[in-house]
């Protein structure tokens, strides 16, 4: 048996997607900018991917700008956002447990003169909408929190911390990183109070070199890449058709029976943890109810180091990750473990599991059986 | 502007009647380097140099790239070939590569001419004097100096008309597979790749082995001992790797052995099972990357206890550099990057916070009696079980 627990590295494409992405790599190949007939059939796919996507987020179809990804739209909110306003403020807020792709453009604009107030998180990894509160000043010009986290799966509270921001200042923006919550929430930014909102195709089911970032009207941003004017001026560059198409349709996959879905994650989640109530050295992180994230699972496993439980897991088709994958193989130790306090012996012994609506109880069943087989081997021989 | 490469030669000149081998081995090592380059050459051996010809259009960056890494060459001259069209057109194509190769015109220089054609109607003399007065006078800002000047510019008189007058150095050494074979053995570390650079240097081919333990090091670790040999094999030809999954055995140990002497003694079986691999395939010596007192492991009571289970020669080119000089060589032949990597191998993973320095052979035998029961079966499983790879250069970045 195979059993993929690494969708929050990435997913398997679906096939919807992939059928819609070939029509537009062999007979809709023409370019959007084109007048032509061929350059209408290639914008057909464009609208419809704006209008499925934009009914999932009950987003006006204006409001969408497609990008290479979750990085590139967390970089067009974040420094758009920053150079479309300095004059209003040169202060941003965000947590300690941000992605890189957030984290980084942070710390860029850091070095550009701008201030940043990195929130802390509790145990379990969520803010304090108390220290939000403090943190924001009439010169705050962006806030930006990210939905789940992608390594424990915590859950923000969005909506509270959009009013704690609108209560203490009216102008400053709201930029959610959705990446790990698009697709298994439903998500209406303009009923939560988030201007700016990023998410990428290829954790949904979508080909990787997709993504869009949601920014509502009247939303004053700045463009990071300049070039032919495509997207009205925001985004440059020939659109990447048959990728957009494949996330379009991802996306509607994804939303299709999303009770269903979640239901069936949570089950997945619940039956992994249960099955491991009964050893010691299984501890998860942060919250495991249902008021964390329906796909992911944190866990540390005494005296295994992550990456060889991670190779003999792979031995028997079982695939994890090592703290988190999207961040490339450096062994550096996560911030996100090390924000919510975790111990040595966490940074250097936790996986993470991540699920999709088409993992099984069998397959968790037998990632259990493996583990359970695995571990007291392993542990046998940590270093001593 | 250049069709051709002479190709200079020093230690292999002076070794009396095996020189045409030497000279053979060489040219054998130029074509190998020359397979992947845009273009098509000719190699020949004539008058004791090797002379490469480009027979049409070549990529000469690359060219040069690749002879550069040819051990037995000490110095590559970029040639232009004339039509021998009368002392005239030779005169006129002299000076022209003179304005092409030498914007600057104040130097000092010299001509030096070779006939190899005899029937040339003017003597080597005749044509020095001549074209160097010609060239005097087409550029009155150059100079002549006989005994030291800044351009030598040769000519010589072949079918067609060389000029040259710049020699790039080569990696010198000598050609490989002139001087035996030996068995590297090759970790995903800076100092292995680079011990293999510097035997196969001398003339050595090289083998390699390299010892994995999953689930403990992952398979982008063995990737990346794969990468490594690549870069190697661009100056020591195609390497046969042998991977040999080491976990049993290391396993073992750790259950059998104090802590503190794993790593020698799993050292002094990786060493058994390369010597039984270099007796199978002919090599004469091992060659590893140990430099004395780098690691526990490198003292001279180690080496001297991991030396003690090789009934072949091992050769420890990196003896005495010390990290920063191996690093500086490391960089030069493109291993350094590649090397630092992240991913474990397995000498890294078991490793005690004490081991020990100076360990007692009496001791060490002692401690593998405990292995008695298992361990003969492991190491033929581990050496049946062993993978080849073979490892052709790959001549992208």
């Amino acid at each position: 048996m195979e059993a993929y627990f690494d969708n929050a590295a990435t997913t398997r494409c679906s096939d919807g997607a992939r059928d819609v992405m070939v029509r537009a790599l062999s007979e809709d190949y023409g370019n959007p900018s084109s007048l032509h007939g061929k350059g209408m059939e290639g914008e057909k796919h464009i609208r419809e991917a704006r209008k499925n996507i934009c009914r999932t987020l009950k987003a006006k179809e204006t409001e969408l700008v497609f990008t290479s990804g979750g990085t590139e739209s967390n970089n067009l909110a974040i420094l758009g956002a920053a150079m479309a306003n300095r004059r209003a403020g040169m202060h941003l807020v965000t947590t300690k447990i941000e992605h890189p792709a957030v984290s980084a453009p942070m710390r860029f604009l850091e070095e550009q003169g701008f201030s940043v107030t990195w929130l802390d998180v509790d145990r379990d990894g969520l803010i304090s909408l108390e220290q939000l509160r403090e943190s924001i000043t009439p010169e705050t010009i962006l806030v930006s929190i990210m939905y789940v986290n992608n390594e424990i799966g915590a859950v923000q509270p969005i909506q509270e911390a959009a009013e704690a921001i609108r209560a203490k200042n009216p102008g400053a923006l709201f930029h959610v990183d959705a990446i790990q919550a698009y697709g298994k929430y439903n998500i209406h930014p303009k009923k939560l109070g988030v201007d700016l909102l990023s998410a990428s195709s290829h954790k949904i089911h979508g080909p990787k070199g997709a993504g869009f970032l949601y920014v509502k009207e009247k939303t004053k941003i700045k463009p990071i890449i300049f070039g032919g004017g495509q997207q009205k001026n925001m985004r440059s560059g020939t659109e990447n058709v048959p990728g957009i198409a494949g996330l379009g349709q991802a996306a509607k996959e994804a939303y299709e029976m999303l009770q269903e879905k979640q239901e069936h994650l949570y089950q997945l989640k619940e039956a992994f943890l249960a099955g491991l109530a009964d050893v010691e050295w299984a501890h998860p992180n942060g919250r495991t109810g249902r008021d964390s994230a329906p796909h992911i699972i944190s866990l540390t496993v005494d005296g295994v180091r992550s990456e060889v439980l991670l190779h003999a897991l792979e031995e028997r088709q079982v695939y994890v990750s090592a703290g988190s994958a999207c961040a490339s193989n450096k062994p550096a130790p996560s911030s996100t473990l090390q924000a919510i306090r975790a111990g040595k012996g966490a940074l250097e012994s936790t996986v993470r599991i991540s699920f999709c609506p088409g993992n099984t109880l069998e397959e968790v069943e037998y990632c259990l059986g493996v583990l359970k087989e695995a571990v007291p081997q392993l542990q046998k021989f940590s270093r001593r | 502007m250049f069709k051709a490469f002479l190709i200079k030669y020093g230690e292999i000149g002076i070794k009396g009647k095996n020189r045409h081998l030497f000279e053979d081995a060489l040219i054998r090592q130029i074509k190998y380097a020359l397979k992947p380059v845009e273009g098509e050459f000719q190699v020949t051996k004539e008058q004791g140099r090797i002379y490469i010809e480009a027979l049409g259009a070549f990529d000469y960056d690359e060219a040069l790239a690749s002879l550069q890494c040819v051990f037995g060459i000490v110095g590559i001259c970029p040639v232009v070939l004339a039509e021998d069209e009368g002392f005239e057109k030779l005169a006129e194509d002299v000076a022209a590569y003179m304005d092409a190769r030498y914007p600057d015109k104040r130097k000092t220089f010299k001509v030096e001419t070779r006939r190899a054609r005899k029937s040339y109607p003017l003597t080597s003399m005749e044509i020095n004097a001549e074209l160097g007065g010609r060239l005097l006078h087409t550029f009155p800002e150059l100079k002549v100096d006989v005994h030291n000047p800044d351009i030598m510019l040769h000519v010589e008189i072949r079918k067609k008309i060389n000029i040259y007058s710049e020699t790039l150095p080569g990696p010198g050494g000598m050609p490989v597979g002139t001087n035996g074979k030996g068995m590297l053995l090759l970790s995903g570390g800076i100092d292995s790749p680079v011990a293999g650079y510097m035997i196969a240097k001398r003339g050595v081919k090289i083998d390699a082995v390299y010892f994995h333990a999953p689930p403990y090091t992952s398979e982008r670790a063995k990737q990346k001992v794969v990468d490594l040999a690549k870069i190697v094999a661009k100056y020591a030809g195609p390497i046969y790797l042998k991977v040999v999954n080491f976990t049993d055995i290391q396993m073992y140990i750790y259950e059998k052995c104090p802590h503190e002497e794993l790593t020698i003694i799993m050292r002094r079986y990786m060493m058994r099972i390369a010597e039984h691999f270099a007796k199978e395939t002919n090599s004469l010596g091992l060659i590893t990357g140990e430099s004395i007192g780098q690691v526990a492991s490198q003292t001279m009571q180690s080496l001297a206890a991991t030396n003690e289970v090789c009934g072949i020669p091992v050769y420890r080119p990196l003896i005495g550099f010390d990290k920063q000089e191996i690093i500086a060589v490391s960089e030069k032949i493109g291993t350094y990057e590649t090397s630092i990597l992240p991913y474990e191998d397995c000498c890294t993973i078991f490793v005690a916070k004490h081991p020990v320095t100076k360990p007692n052979l009496k001791i060490i035998r002692r401690s593998e009696t405990h292995l008695q029961e298992k361990i003969k079966e492991m190491v033929k499983t581990a050496i049946e079980t062993a993978e080849t790879i073979i490892v052709e250069a790959d001549m992208d970045p």
